[in-house]
Parts: C-alpha cells; sequence; structure tokens
C-alpha cells in the first residue's frame, strides 16, 4: 500500500489508487487553481481535459493517468 | 534516441489491442502505446474498483506473450517529427518513434457542453466519473445525479452504485419514444439485449436535461428540466456526458481526412493517407465490439493479409448496424444548446465566458479575439463544445499536441533534414 505526500500530508492508499482517487481520499478533491481563481476537480477522467493536472514531484502531470507511488509528493496548490 | 516499428498502433483500448493481436502473427515488429498506466482503453481501464471482463484480461495476457509486441503505456504523442516519425513521452524522457504503417486507435472522448455551474468541484463527465471510480475515487454515502445521453449513463449509474454511491437520478435527454425505439431494436444484438436488463435504473428518466449545477463553492445540487416542469435535486456529485465524439486530431495532423466528425476509412480500415489506418472509436462511435473487429481487420491488413481482413466484413457490418441505430436514438436536443448563460465558461483552461466567444464568425477568429481553445487542453473540451453549438469546425492541431517538457521537444533535434 503506497503512502504518498499530499499537500504536506501523509496519505496511505490502495494499490493502484490513481492520485485523482487520491485528491478526495485525502482532502477536498480538488486538484488546481483557475487562471481566474476557482478551484477545480478532475473532470473528464481519462486524460483529455487537463483539468486535474497537479505538480507530482516537482512536474506537472495529469492525476486521473498517474498511479499513487510511495513517497511520492503530490501539491494541489502550486 | 528513436525506436522503429513495423506497426505502430496509438491507442491501447479495444481496437489497438485487437489490431496489435492480429498483426503479431506475421511476425511483424509491433509497438502499441497508450497514455493510461495500463491497457484496456476507457472500457476496461485497469484500477482497484475495476472489474475487468474475462476477454480483456484473456488480451491483456496474449498482448504480453507475444515476443514482437511491446507495449509502451504512459506514453504520449506530442509531434509529428518527419515522414513516419512521431516524437513520443512518458513520464521519464521523450524520444522518436520510426515507422512503417501506422494504426490509429485514439478512442472518442465525451461530449461535454457548458452550462451554469458545470465547472464546480463535484461535476464530472458521466464517462469521467466511472473512469474515476475505477481508479478509485470513493463515493460510498454520496448522493449522485448522472445526466447526458446514451447508454453510458446507465453504465456510469451502475459502477457509482456498485461502490456504495446513491443514484437519484439518471436524466436523459432523448425522448421516451426514441429510447423506447431503440430497446424494441436491441434483441437484434442478443448481449447488448442482455445486458440492457442489468444495467436498467428506475430512477431513469427519458427527456430530461441538466439546466443548471448549484453551488458556490461546490456542487451542492443540480437543476434539471424533467419532462416539461422544473425539478431541483440537492447532490455530492453530478455526472455529465452528452455522448461520444472520436478523437481524430492526431488523425488530423497526420494529413488523414475526415467523414463528418470521425476519421475517414474504407474496407480495409485505411484513412486516405497510404500506410496509414484506422480502427474503433475514432473512426466513429460504435461500441467495444465494432471496436474489436476494426482493430482486427486494420491489423491484418497493415501486414498484407487481405484475406483474413475481408473475412470480417458481415461481423462488422452488424455491429455497424448497432452503432447506426444507437445514433440515431440518441440525437441530441436542440434545447441543449442554450444551457450556457453569457458568464457561463466555455473554455475551463482560460476561463473565457459565452459572451466573449458569440458572435464571431468561425473558431478561429473566437480564438484570436478571446484566447478559447487556447489553454492546456488544446480545445478538446471547448472545441467539441463549440463545434456541437456553432457548427464551428476545429482545425487540425499544432503541435505540441499535449503539454511537453522542453527536454522532450529537444529530441527533435536528431531528426534527419527531410
Amino acid at each position: 500500500m503506497p503512502e504518498l505526500i499530499l499537500d504536506g500530508r501523509a496519505l496511505r492508499v490502495g494499490e493502484g489508487t490513481s492520485v485523482a482517487a487520491a485528491l478526495a481520499l485525502g482532502g477536498d478533491g480538488c486538484s488546481r487553481t483557475s487562471v481566474s481563481g476557482q478551484r477545480r476537480a478532475p473532470l473528464c477522467g481519462m486524460g483529455i481535459c487537463q483539468e486535474c493536472r497537479v505538480t507530482i514531484d516537482g512536474r506537472r502531470r495529469l492525476a486521473c493517468q498517474t498511479l499513487c507511488r510511495d513517497g511520492m509528493q503530490v501539491e494541489t496548490r502550486s | 534516441m528513436s525506436e522503429y516499428a513495423d506497426v505502430l498502433i496509438i491507442g491501447a483500448g479495444p481496437a489497438g489491442m485487437s489490431a496489435a493481436l492480429a498483426a503479431a502473427p506475421s511476425g511483424a515488429r509491433i509497438v502499441l502505446i497508450d497514455d493510461n498506466p495500463a491497457p484496456g482503453g476507457q472500457i476496461w481501464r485497469a484500477g482497484p474498483q475495476a472489474s475487468q471482463p474475462s476477454l480483456a484480461r484473456r488480451l491483456r495476457e496474449q498482448l504480453q506473450q507475444r515476443a514482437n509486441i511491446r507495449v509502451h503505456s504512459s506514453t504520449r504523442v506530442i509531434a509529428c517529427a518527419g515522414l513516419k516519425q512521431l516524437l513520443l513521452e512518458d513520464a521519464d524522457r521523450g524520444w522518436l518513434m520510426v515507422y512503417d504503417k501506422l494504426i490509429l486507435c485514439t478512442g472518442a472522448r465525451e461530449l461535454l457542453l457548458p452550462f451554469p455551474g458545470w465547472t464546480l468541484p463535484g461535476v464530472t463527465g458521466a464517462g469521467g466519473l466511472q473512469a474515476l471510480i475505477k481508479g478509485g475515487l470513493p463515493v460510498q454515502g454520496e448522493r449522485v445525479v448522472i445526466a447526458g445521453s446514451g447508454p453510458l449513463l446507465l453504465a456510469s449509474a451502475a459502477s457509482a452504485k456498485q461502490y456504495g454511491a446513491r443514484v437519484l437520478r439518471i436524466a436523459e435527454q432523448a425522448s421516451t419514444a426514441a429510447v423506447a425505439g431503440f430497446a424494441a431494436q436491441l434483441p437484434r444484438w442478443p448481449d447488448k439485449w442482455l445486458q440492457s436488463f442489468s444495467l436498467f435504473d428506475r430512477h431513469y428518466r427519458t427527456g430530461t436535461h441538466v439546466l443548471a449545477a448549484l453551488g458556490t463553492e461546490k456542487l451542492e445540487g443540480v437543476r434539471l428540466q424533467q419532462q416539461g416542469q422544473i425539478v431541483e435535486l440537492a447532490c455530492d456529485r453530478l455526472a455529465c456526458g452528452f455522448g461520444l465524439i472520436p478523437n481524430t486530431q492526431l488523425g488530423q495532423a497526420l494529413g488523414c481526412e475526415l467523414d463528418g466528425q470521425a476519421l475517414a476509412v474504407d474496407a480495409w480500415q485505411a484513412t486516405r493517407r497510404a500506410d496509414h489506418y484506422a480502427a474503433g472509436e475514432c473512426t466513429g462511435f460504435g461500441g467495444s465490439e465494432l471496436a474489436l473487429v476494426e482493430g482486427t481487420i486494420a491489423g491484418h491488413a497493415a501486414v498484407g493479409e487481405r484475406h483474413a481482413a475481408q473475412a470480417l466484413g458481415a461481423r462488422r457490418k452488424r455491429w455497424q448496424g448497432f452503432a447506426r441505430a444507437l445514433n440515431q436514438a440518441f440525437a441530441l436536443n436542440p434545447q441543449l444548446k442554450k444551457l450556457a448563460e453569457p458568464d457561463t465558461l466555455v473554455c475551463r483552461c482560460e476561463d473565457v465566458p459565452y459572451s466573449a466567444i458569440t458572435g464571431h464568425a468561425d473558431w478561429r477568429a473566437a480564438k484570436l479575439a478571446s484566447r478559447c481553445g487556447m489553454g492546456a487542453c488544446q480545445g478538446r473540451v471547448c472545441g467539441g463544445a463549440v463545434q456541437h453549438l456553432f457548427g464551428w469546425q476545429p482545425a487540425a492541431p499544432r503541435p505540441p499536441f499535449s503539454p511537453a517538457r522542453i527536454e522532450t521537444l529537444l529530441c527533435l533535434d536528431d531528426t534527419p533534414p527531410l
């Protein structure tokens, strides 16, 4: 069972869990802040809409297409 | 660095998997790439809350057993790098892929139409919610409303209920007559007929569509137009999708022609560009059975086995009939073009409201004036929406096709001059 760090807080999730699911398991489900300041959450679930983009270990990645891994650092407010 | 494939297949859903397996006995060097963490496409998406039918498991095992099939998961196409060359990127690196034959199995995405409140956290696509649940999204005890059009609404509801959600309403925009007419035809495809019984839900309402998602910081409820009456329901999630649109962007960028909204193909699943084939939902929505047979035909045709490809024509025709019946039944109500208010955001990447997009001559003029479609998704969401709303045809995309790292783009330096 991987343990990741979501916005500074440790979170243990089941094997094979997507980062998009982890956002809801360990937080309010939101992934990013839009250009006009709205909080947004995953929309299409399949790698099209880019709403679920988060910073993972310093790189911008799509939460819905990324699996949680041990020690992963996920930021939704950067 | 670069890699070579005799047959390169883009997309590892039912069409791509079956194309690879059909081409494999020829001994050709086959590479299958997909942007998800595992093969299966959307319908057979893997995850902690996904149940895989035995067919999906079997195809996945066969892919692993074939020594001449290489699967690159979590990999995207970033650019066309030259003649029969694509620039690819995964989590760690970028590289060039050189190919002889290409089979596009890029699938479809949901048509998401703008309505007031659709940007609130808690609103997803209909297939989107199902995909998120398969990936482990918790919905236990949540109140869910599913809206839009097509059989995907029932499939999404079934996944939500399986993981403990309370599905309050399934709002299908098509009329009772249209849905009943479709259901009456289903015995022609017995598997589908049986499946429809298992998916039926007493909260299903025809002639019903979303008017607005309600809430301030996050979704708190939904307003529906239900068979002529306005109804409001408090809910935690709204999953809304208006059917599927083919993913043709890469095909268009490669110079393949369109037939309506889909990639144009002939009896061999060949596009109008030589050595470039397409199969599955990117050639028109038809479901996994049609995608499987089209992929198999394309795989055979790409390695010159025309006899084997030809033998499958009747099976393809049978499932094309199902696709036609489906598309007729779930044609969209023109009222759905009027859901957005002037301040409703249409482009969610650049936060461009409806009022800034209307009144332009075409997509290009609207983009230049408002920045709509110029954000991270490159118009994949709002471009599909404005095509439905105003009939604007989005142009072929320009690279990079999706956000990419600078190191990846530097690989283009390796390209020999044309």
